[in-house]
């Protein structure tokens, strides 16, 4: 038996009839064919897979698409706006913060929230804030620069306005 | 003048696809009417299989077929690429047959049309297994009594090997003082967050198989699954695309990528199977596992007089590519940074009902690197000396091309200068004040340790003499019409950044943007032979051979640009991209117009060949020696036996640097994997052979909130190697940390007489040992 659900990703509404135990990652990427939300582990704890749900950060390995029915989500394909990065994806490219990317889009997705909730964390609080999301390859401190270096692009983009 | 590119921290070419999630993994090619495969692992560590019966699973809905043991029979063996004298190596199907020896072993393959009804299918195959009795410890496994896992070789010994040079008996005895110390370096999982993957296609028209996986070695994996497989080798097209991180896990070749090509020849269908995360724990190598006994013998004054390792290394239950070579890698680099006239490893290999050992970030050498650092600051303990002044005492004087440093290890040492990076890390950790502050702690009774470690690495692997399977790297440049460069590397890279740094390479040889160079790699159909990026051998051997193509590439273009000038080649230079010549002043020719020229070739010299492409084959003549000192400062909660890092220091000195950026993210990373292996790390197996650490929730992988912020500095002593001066940088992290760390927390605990804890130092074990020191005294 299938179920309908009706979701908002990235701005463009799909209506799709899928099994229902269907996770939210396997949706996104096998159905939607938006791969770079990626999967690292079954238990989800490594972040790789996450994505906003209505706003929220969320690992979408532990989501069912049926869950999200009605729902908007953003994932790593829908950050950058009008072919402008978004200032955490800057701060990763300026200061390192991925070598084989495959952490990269949970990372800056878990980033995006870090500072939608505190725009000026300390470095201890973007510690604490990715402590769901792993990396194996840079030891975390060019990704917490990163993120310092975007809190200051987007406060410095708000001074603006 | 051309602006210049070397040396400085360009940032990441590769990056844009990655930060917005445009690269394509193994997982992320889709091709039309996919078959997915999902594999059944052996729950028993050691069992005899009685029967498989498959058939609920076939008829489960989606389904296309289900192979064992039996079916795949044609398929060769899992192949070990590394060879020791006298060692047994037993034949390891891809499929097991009668046997399964680890948790974890494949078993069967379902294949289905989605991933789900694959999955599901795994729950209803019937395995009918006798179990049997497990070896779980690698010391006891070489006892005659212990139950035996290949009983057509009656022992559990793989091979016993004798390394080193010198006479270690004369030089123990000539000791004023022998140390002692059992030493281990537990099992570690590698755990790249992007699992292994495979698609397969095979298309039976052209008879032509395409593999893609997530591998180091594009080349080699695809002569081995070639072999595996019986199809001649120019068939198989092995493509790699984005690799999401290795540390030599994916420096191999594994049964799976041979199964799912089989498959696809079989169904003609592409096939697909992504690794799950319990799946890699299970069935992707591991690292380290030693249990090591050191004794070092020292005069009074701190200097080392000789060197005895007697190591059992844990083999697992059989061997994947290099798993019998790594412990010949700690043997090499017992030495360490000192001069140690008599060095003995003795090593015992023992197979065990586990996943099989192999390389992991270091492969071997971090080993050598703990013991004989951890027996440095035994030796200072026992002698009542500074750990850093025993370093000094044995420390060689700075040496270079002319005067290489040779070990009983058998090695010479490229260059070094040991006392520098030393005396670097020193003044920025402000070693004096520490020790004052220590003072100061441990009389308000707060537990602070400073631990150092002053190491050295064989990297740049290596001279092919040395190498199991080719130790050399290889690279074309082309400079196509329109003057763009193309670069094609073997070292196919998985996170290392080459697609920047050989860019800026080419950009300062041939005075272009970083920006006007493509780096392509990993596809075998393109990319001429190659060997890999592991080793720390990217940039100093892969760079280099890149560098050499492009002066073969110069040359031609230099008697090209004479030619269209109208002089003598002898006469022209080249310089901010053009070519002059001193006998025609007035005339210049730019590398694009000759590139352009070449193509055309309506006006070539007479013997020239059109085109303007050059290939280089580097074969290095020696290994690399990088080193460094790191400094950990901790203390330790009396209370809860927590270890906070206070500072963490690491000058690290790997020759000349491309990218500083990017040999600081080498750094970062292996440092913060060191950490996991000091403090939280281990494959746990129980005592019935059960994986205990299957998933990330029970194998502790550090998070950003378990690590310091760590100053990093440099000293640059240039390898007399290759023409880059460059040493390689991937693995200094893993290497050099790890003592260090565990010298900081001995060190705080030194007040209760302790010399040594095993890793990983969970708070438990600290606590317990406070708590058994203070036990009298509250």
């Amino acid at each position: 038996m299938k179920k309908a659900i009706n979701v908002t990703v990235n701005g463009v509404t799909h209506q799709s009839e899928i099994e229902p135990r269907t996770l939210l990652v396997h949706y996104i990427r096998d159905v939607l064919n938006l791969t770079g939300t990626h999967v690292g582990c079954e238990t989800s704890l490594c972040g790789a897979c996450t994505v906003l749900v209505d706003g929220q950060a969320v690992k979408s390995c532990t989501m069912l698409a049926a869950q999200a029915d009605g729902s908007t989500v953003t994932t790593i394909e829908g950050l950058a706006q009008g072919g402008e990065l978004h200032p955490v994806q800057k701060g990763f490219w300026e200061h390192h913060g991925l070598q084989c990317g495959f952490c990269t889009p949970g990372m800056i997705m878990t980033a995006a929230q870090i500072l939608q909730r505190n725009p000026d964390p300390t470095e201890e609080e973007i510690r604490h804030g990715l402590e769901g999301n792993l990396c194996r390859c840079t030891g975390y401190q060019n990704i917490v620069q990163a993120i310092q270096c975007a809190a200051k692009k987007m406060q410095s983009k708000a001074v603006a306005r | 003048m051309a602006e210049k590119f070397v040396g400085k921290s360009i940032k990441r070419t590769e990056d844009p696809r990655l930060i917005q999630g445009l690269a394509h993994y193994v997982d992320d090619i889709r091709l039309p009417d996919t078959l997915h495969v999902a594999f059944l692992r052996s729950i028993y560590a050691h069992a005899r299989i009685k029967s498989i019966d498959t058939s609920a699973a076939v008829k489960l809905p989606g389904v296309v077929a289900v192979y064992t043991g039996k079916d795949v029979a044609k398929i060769g063996p899992v192949p070990c690429g590394a060879a020791i004298p006298d060692m047994k190596t037993p034949t390891h199907t891809v499929l097991a047959t009668n046997k399964v020896y680890f948790v974890g072993h494949l078993v069967a393959a379902v294949v289905a049309e989605n991933k789900y009804a694959a999955r599901d299918a795994l729950d209803l195959i019937q395995v009918d297994y006798e179990e049997l009795p497990v070896v779980m410890d690698e010391e006891k496994a070489a006892d005659k009594n212990s139950p035996v896992i290949h009983e057509q070789f009656g022992t559990n010994i793989a091979y016993k090997l004798t390394a080193g040079e010198g006479d270690i008996e004369a030089a123990l005895k000539s000791a004023d003082k022998i140390v002692k110390q059992k030493i281990l370096n537990k099992r570690l999982a590698p755990i790249a967050m992007e699992p292994r993957g495979v698609l397969a296609r095979y298309f039976p028209g052209e008879q032509e198989l395409t593999l893609w996986t997530s591998t180091q070695i594009p080349h080699l994996c695809r002569t081995q699954v070639a072999v595996m497989l019986g199809l001649p080798e120019n068939k198989l097209r092995l493509i790699t695309p984005e690799v999401g991180g290795g540390f030599g896990s994916k420096l191999n070749v594994y049964a799976e990528e041979a199964i799912l090509g089989w498959i696809s020849m079989q169904t003609a269908r592409p096939v697909k199977w992504i690794e799950g995360r319990r799946e890699n724990f299970q069935g992707t190598i591991h690292g380290r596992g030693q249990v090591g006994y050191v004794e070092i013998g020292c005069k009074k004054d701190g200097t080392i007089t000789g060197f005895r390792y007697n190591v059992f290394a844990d083999m697992g239950s059989y061997f994947q590519l290099l798993t019998p070579a790594i412990p010949t890698l700690t043997g090499l680099m017992l030495s360490g940074c000192y001069k140690i006239p008599a060095i003995q490893m003795n090593v015992t290999a023992t197979f065990t009902n586990k996943m099989a050992t192999d390389a992991y970030r270091g492969a071997g050498r971090p080993e050598a690197t703990f013991v004989i650092e951890r027996a440095m600051d035994l030796v200072a303990a026992e002698l009542g000396m500074d750990a850093v002044e025993v370093r000094r005492k044995n420390f060689p004087a700075p040496f270079g091309a002319e005067n290489p440093f040779k070990t009983a290890t058998g090695l010479f040492y490229d260059s070094g200068n040991y006392q520098g990076a030393l005396d670097k890390a020193l003044k920025i950790a402000d070693y004096t004040k520490l020790r004052e502050e220590q003072k100061k702690a441990r009389k308000e009774g707060r537990l602070m340790g400073i631990g150092i470690s002053t190491y050295v690495e064989i990297c740049a692997l290596g001279p092919s003499s040395a190498m199991p399977a080719g130790g050399w790297e290889s690279a074309t440049v082309r400079i196509e019409p329109t003057g763009k460069v193309t670069i094609l590397t073997g070292a196919s890279p998985h996170g290392q950044g080459e697609e920047t740094s050989f860019a800026q390479i080419a950009a300062d040889e041939l005075c272009v943007s970083v920006n006007d160079s493509t780096v392509i790699h990993g596809d075998t159909a393109i990319v001429q032979y190659g060997i890999g990026t592991f080793g720390s051998r990217g940039l100093a051997v892969g760079g280099t051979a890149v560098y050499m193509a492009i002066q073969k590439l110069k040359a031609k273009a230099a008697t090209l640009a004479a030619h269209l000038l109208q002089v003598d080649a002898s006469t022209v230079s080249f310089a901010d991209g053009k070519f002059t010549s001193k006998a025609a002043a007035d005339k210049q020719v730019t590398i694009q117009e000759v590139a352009l020229a070449a193509h055309l070739a309506r006006n070539l010299p007479a013997d020239m060949e059109p085109g303007l492409s050059a290939t280089a084959f580097y074969e290095p003549k020696n290994f690399t020696f990088p080193f460094g000192t790191h400094i950990a400062v901790v203390e330790i909660d009396r209370e809860t036996g927590e270890i906070q890092f206070q500072r963490y220091i690491a000058v690290d000195d790997c020759g000349k640097q491309i990218n500083p950026m990017l040999v600081h993210g080498q750094v970062h990373g292996g440092i913060v994997q060191s950490i996991g292996q000091a403090l939280y790390e281990e494959v746990v197996y129980d005592d019935q052979g059960q994986l205990v650490t299957g998933t990330l929730m029970d194998y502790a992988l550090p998070k950003a909130i378990m690590i310091p912020h760590m100053e990093l500095d440099s000293t640059e002593t240039p390898s007399p190697v290759n023409p880059l001066g460059a040493k390689g940088v991937g693995e200094a992290g893993t290497i050099g940390a790890t003592p260090a760390i565990v010298s900081a927390v001995v060190d705080a605990l030194a007040v209760f007489g302790v010399r040594h804890v095993d890793m990983p130092l969970k708070p438990e074990t600290i606590w317990q040992i406070i708590k058994k020191s203070t036990a009298g005294a509250a």
